[in-house]
């Protein structure tokens, strides 16, 4: 993608997004614009809107009005399915897989062929599946754990393996909600080093709490405060903005 | 290459072989003609129960109306015996010859218009797969499009199966009624209810149901197998993974649908009436039980659930009829609260592991895979 | 259908056939009210809420025997008795059911549709060895027979606004018992989150125990409803469950205005359709309305739009 100097092209640009449920502005006139490459990371208190957020990109959560495009194409009346054709991947808040089946089975799932009844029907596992579930297994070190059922993993694994299941989906927008909650600290080490291998070729939208976690990947930072944005910028910046400070990062 | 390039495992493969040889040896020598037909009868609910293993066990969407689709595979197949077995030589002392004598009872004197076709057999066996499969497309399109899903669907398929059994038995005229179409001669100018016609529709049945095995393992065994498990698991998943989740559900309910179809004609072939009491509610969560005690996830389960719970039925029924509600109301609740998995989690956890050392041979048995469609419920013998 | 009708006539028909649906508009919210408590504040299938139903109708039965050959001078008061006896009955064996069966199905709803489904198979041969498979019914007082005439060609049957008033009253304690009273608070926080309210001290066990026994409690009390328009018989609760479910899912499982608005307009579309058309078209119609209505709008006639 050109970046000119005239009019720069955004990966996401969200704009005037507002949600109401039953009247209670969830999302309320929000907009933002997330770069090709970028890493953002919104931040805020609970019940600031963040999944919520992430809801509406994925189209999880139909918005009251406001656009949300992605490469030009608007989101918000497209179909989940449709949405990660265009190339956005979610990572739900608690580990979301599929217990019952194996780890080869939980990545394969995601792999980008065969996506329709029949397509699944007549699937094929032939070497380049193997090779790219391995590669990916490999990425979230999870290797050696190819053929154990996933119910076994530990949380942290269950996370990765979350996060491969969309390194697989090859998206170009990578959500990611929560990804280091419930780690223990050499898990969360592990999964920034993750993340930063995974940020050198996607864009990536994450919901974090973690401060320090942030401070190390984020480019960007948005506050949410009860639907809206509080503050809009580089960590240092928005870490001294009193606004935040008070809302935020006071307590 | 590997396991999953094959249609059935080393296991299975036994648990086919075991059941070809009860099916096609055992019980065809063992049982007089009277038995051999009451094993028929009971093998054409399992196919409604093959096609709960993918819907409901795979797939976790509970259908208490698969008694509408065995009911409407059924009554094409009696329709079309019907309207032979209504020739105007037949029925001269009719007051309108040519007509099904319900038809003459309740008055009327032409055929109606959707009964026209079924005098075509092409018409009819395409219909059998086609009725259902459309009228579940129906259903499901417009359920599963709007995510309901879970209780709500099961609700609102029994009170499809009520709709209907209310219909036919109310529409006298057009379907016969609570008694159903009985009366049932031939088939293409065959007797269908001679003893050598039973012993060849029987073969005919056991045919189909392994070609309904094979679809089912191999549907099972596809990708699309997974995507029903993972459905039943984490169906935000599923979608936010890029599939359109309705579009599954709706294949997985459709092919139970004609699961239950082509079960249905059989039942028709084999038996000789068609009636409503194998359309409502209660046959329709029956079937349900049938496939629970089997294992709800073997199909090989779900074929001796059916012989068993049926046997059983068979000859509480005949001793001690109020012993059995008592005893199919304890089935439906122990199945559930002790026994998940049915008989194929029983032979799995219990049997498997003393026979796989035997069998396999020891070492091949600690290798194989840790088994969780290991699906054999031969503990039926 | 309507052609052969006066004006006139078409309207005093359809009141008489409205206040004939009264009692089944009666039966059917006391029977939904125990079915979307359980369903919706609990998220269990009760398969076996129609021979709850029927436990109370044989009570009923069983009370009036009993003042008839005991106590005839009481006779007329026996209706009131019955049904709290009805209520006791229905919920403890509600009770009993959720510690031995329910409790263990919470997470599976499915599950708790078979294992309930079974049960209404063993309560309904258990009535059939008690009280025999002829189906019973039991003799009104006599302040209970005929009806008022409210004009020349319209009236209207005094059992029937006795059960109304009766549902009415009914329905106010619950929605009193579940929305102002602590218990239930309870019930709500149990329902919202059950680790919390656990952790906040509330005994969550109790708490599902007494739900449950509720619902089953109202159904005994519809049982009693129900002696005024049919004859009671081991099955006869099966006949009902379908119906109450669909009016609890039309309703909109989690609201009470909801469960009254669909159990009324299904008795009265049904009612009405009934002195057109045979009984079994009129059921088929309403229900295929339902359905399709449930089609267009699967969450039902009021449900809130929450953030999932």
């Amino acid at each position: 993608m050109v970046i000119g100097d005239v009019q720069k092209d955004f990966l996401l640009a969200v704009e005037g997004l507002t949600v109401s449920f039953d009247g209670f502005k969830a999302v309320n006139d929000l907009s933002f614009y997330v770069d090709e490459n970028e890493i953002r990371v919104i931040i805020g208190p609970n019940g600031a809107g963040k999944t919520t957020v992430l809801d509406l990109i994925c189209g999880k959560t139909e918005a009251t009005s406001g656009s949300i495009k992605f490469r030009g194409q608007e989101l918000t009346h497209m179909t989940p399915n449709q949405i990660v054709l265009a190339g956005v991947g979610r990572k739900f808040q608690t580990p979301s897989i599929y217990d019952d089946l194996t780890v080869f089975e939980n990545l394969e799932i995601s792999y980008p062929r065969g996506r329709t009844v029949f397509g699944a029907l007549t699937f094929k596992r032939d070497a380049a599946v193997r090779e790219r579930v391995e590669a990916v297994a490999e990425t979230i070190f999870l290797k050696d754990r190819l053929h154990t059922s996933a119910e076994l993993l530990s949380h942290g694994q269950k996370q990765w393996l979350e996060i491969g299941m969309l390194l697989i989906q090859e998206p170009a927008l990578l959500m990611l909600d929560e990804p280091v909650a419930g780690m223990s600290v050499s898990e969360r080490v592990k999964t920034a080093e993750l993340l930063h291998g995974i940020i050198k070729n996607h864009s990536v939208l994450v919901i974090e709490h973690d401060m320090k976690f942030v401070e190390d990947i984020a480019h960007k930072v948005i506050v949410l405060h009860q639907g809206r944005i509080l503050s809009e910028g580089k960590m240092d910046k928005v870490k001294n903005d009193p606004k935040v400070i008070e809302v935020y990062l006071g307590h | 290459m590997n396991e999953n390039a094959r249609l059935f495992d080393r296991s299975e493969l036994m648990a086919l072989a075991a059941l070809a040889l009860l099916l096609l040896v055992i019980l065809p020598l063992g049982l007089d003609v009277f038995r051999l037909n009451l094993v028929a009868k009971y093998l054409t609910y399992a196919f409604v129960a093959i096609g709960l293993v993918l819907c409901w066990g795979c797939g976790g969407i509970l259908s208490l109306g698969q008694g509408v689709f065995f009911g409407l595979g059924g009554y094409c197949m009696a329709m079309f015996l019907k309207l032979e077995a209504s020739s105007v030589a037949n029925t001269k002392i009719q007051s309108t010859p040519g007509i099904p004598d319900f038809m003459d009872w309740n008055q009327l004197t032409q055929l109606p218009f959707f009964w026209q076709p079924f005098h075509s057999l092409t018409f009819t066996i395409v219909a059998i797969f086609a009725v259902p499969a459309i009228f579940a497309f129906i259903v499901g399109a417009a359920l599963f499009k709007r995510q309901v899903g879970g209780v709500y669907f099961a609700i609102i398929t029994q009170a499809i199966a009520a709709i209907l059994t209310i219909l036919i038995v109310g529409q006298q005229g057009y379907t016969g009624g609570i008694n159903g179409i009985t009366d049932l001669r031939t088939l293409k100018g065959w007797d269908i209810r001679t003893d050598q016609a039973k012993f060849i529709l029987y073969f005919v049945e056991v045919a189909f149901l392994f070609a309904t095995v094979v679809a089912a393992q191999f549907v099972r065994r596809s990708k699309l197998g997974r995507i029903l498990v993972a459905m039943r698991e984490k169906e935000d998943r599923v979608r936010f993974s890029g599939y359109s989740v309705a579009n599954f559900k709706i294949f997985a309910f459709c092919i139970a649908a004609v699961f239950a179809a082509v079960g249905g004609a059989l039942f028709t072939l084999e038996v000789g009436f068609m009636s409503p009491s194998f359309v409502g509610i209660v046959p329709s969560i029956e079937m349900v039980i049938y496939t629970a005690v089997g294992g709800r996830l073997s199909i090989f389960g779900a074929i001796y659930g059916t012989l068993i719970v049926n046997f059983a039925k068979t000859s509480f029924s005949e001793s001690f009829p109020q012993l059995w509600l008592f005893g199919l109301g304890a089935l439906f609740i122990a199945v559930v609260l002790a026994f998940p998995n049915g008989l194929a989690g029983l032979w799995r956890d219990y049997v498997q592991p003393r026979l796989d050392p035997l069998l396999l041979g020891r070492s091949a048995a600690a290798a194989k895979w840790a088994g969780r469609s290991v699906a054999d419920g031969a503990a039926a013998e | 259908m309507f052609g052969d009708y006066s004006i006139g006539d078409l309207g005093a028909i359809f009141a008489m056939q409205g206040f004939a649906g009264l009692i089944l508009f009666s039966v059917f919210v006391l029977m939904a009210l125990g079915l979307a408590i359980i369903f919706g504040q609990m998220g269990v299938i009760n398969m076996a809420h129609g021979e709850f139903m029927i436990l109370g109708a044989y009570v009923t039965w069983a009370t009036s025997g009993f003042f008839q050959q005991n106590l005839p001078a009481l006779f007329p008061g026996y209706f009131f008795v019955a049904m709290i006896l009805a209520f006791i009955a229905a919920g403890a064996l509600g009770m009993l059911v959720e510690w031995a069966l329910i409790r263990h199905l919470y997470r599976r709803p499915l599950d708790t549709l078979l294992a309930t489904w079974g049960l209404s198979l063993i309560l309904q041969q258990a009535y059939r060895s008690a009280f025999g498979a002829r189906e019973v019914g039991v003799e009104l007082p006599d302040w209970m027979m005929g009806s008022k005439h409210l004009t020349d060609t319209i009236e209207v049957p005094i059992n029937g606004i006795f059960v109304m008033c009766l549902t009415a009253l009914i329905t106010c304690a619950v929605a009193y018992v579940l929305f102002w009273s602590r218990w239930g608070r309870q019930v709500r926080a149990v329902v919202q989150n059950r680790v919390m309210a656990g952790a906040v001290g509330i005994n969550t066990e109790k708490v599902d125990r007494y739900t449950f026994g509720l619902g089953c409690g109202i159904a005994g009390i519809a049982g009693s409803a129900f002696t005024m328009i049919g004859s009671t018989g081991p099955t006869s609760g099966q006949l009902y469950i379908v119906d109450t479910f669909m009016v609890v899912v039309f309703g909109g499982a989690a609201s009470l205005v909801g469960t009254i608005a669909s159990a009324f307009t299904i008795s009265q579309a049904r009612s009405t359709l009934e002195f057109f058309l045979s009984g079994s078209m009129a059921q088929v119609l309403t229900l295929l309305a339902i359905v399709g209505i449930l089609m267009l709008r699967p969450q039902g006639l009021f449900a809130l739009k929450v953030r999932k």
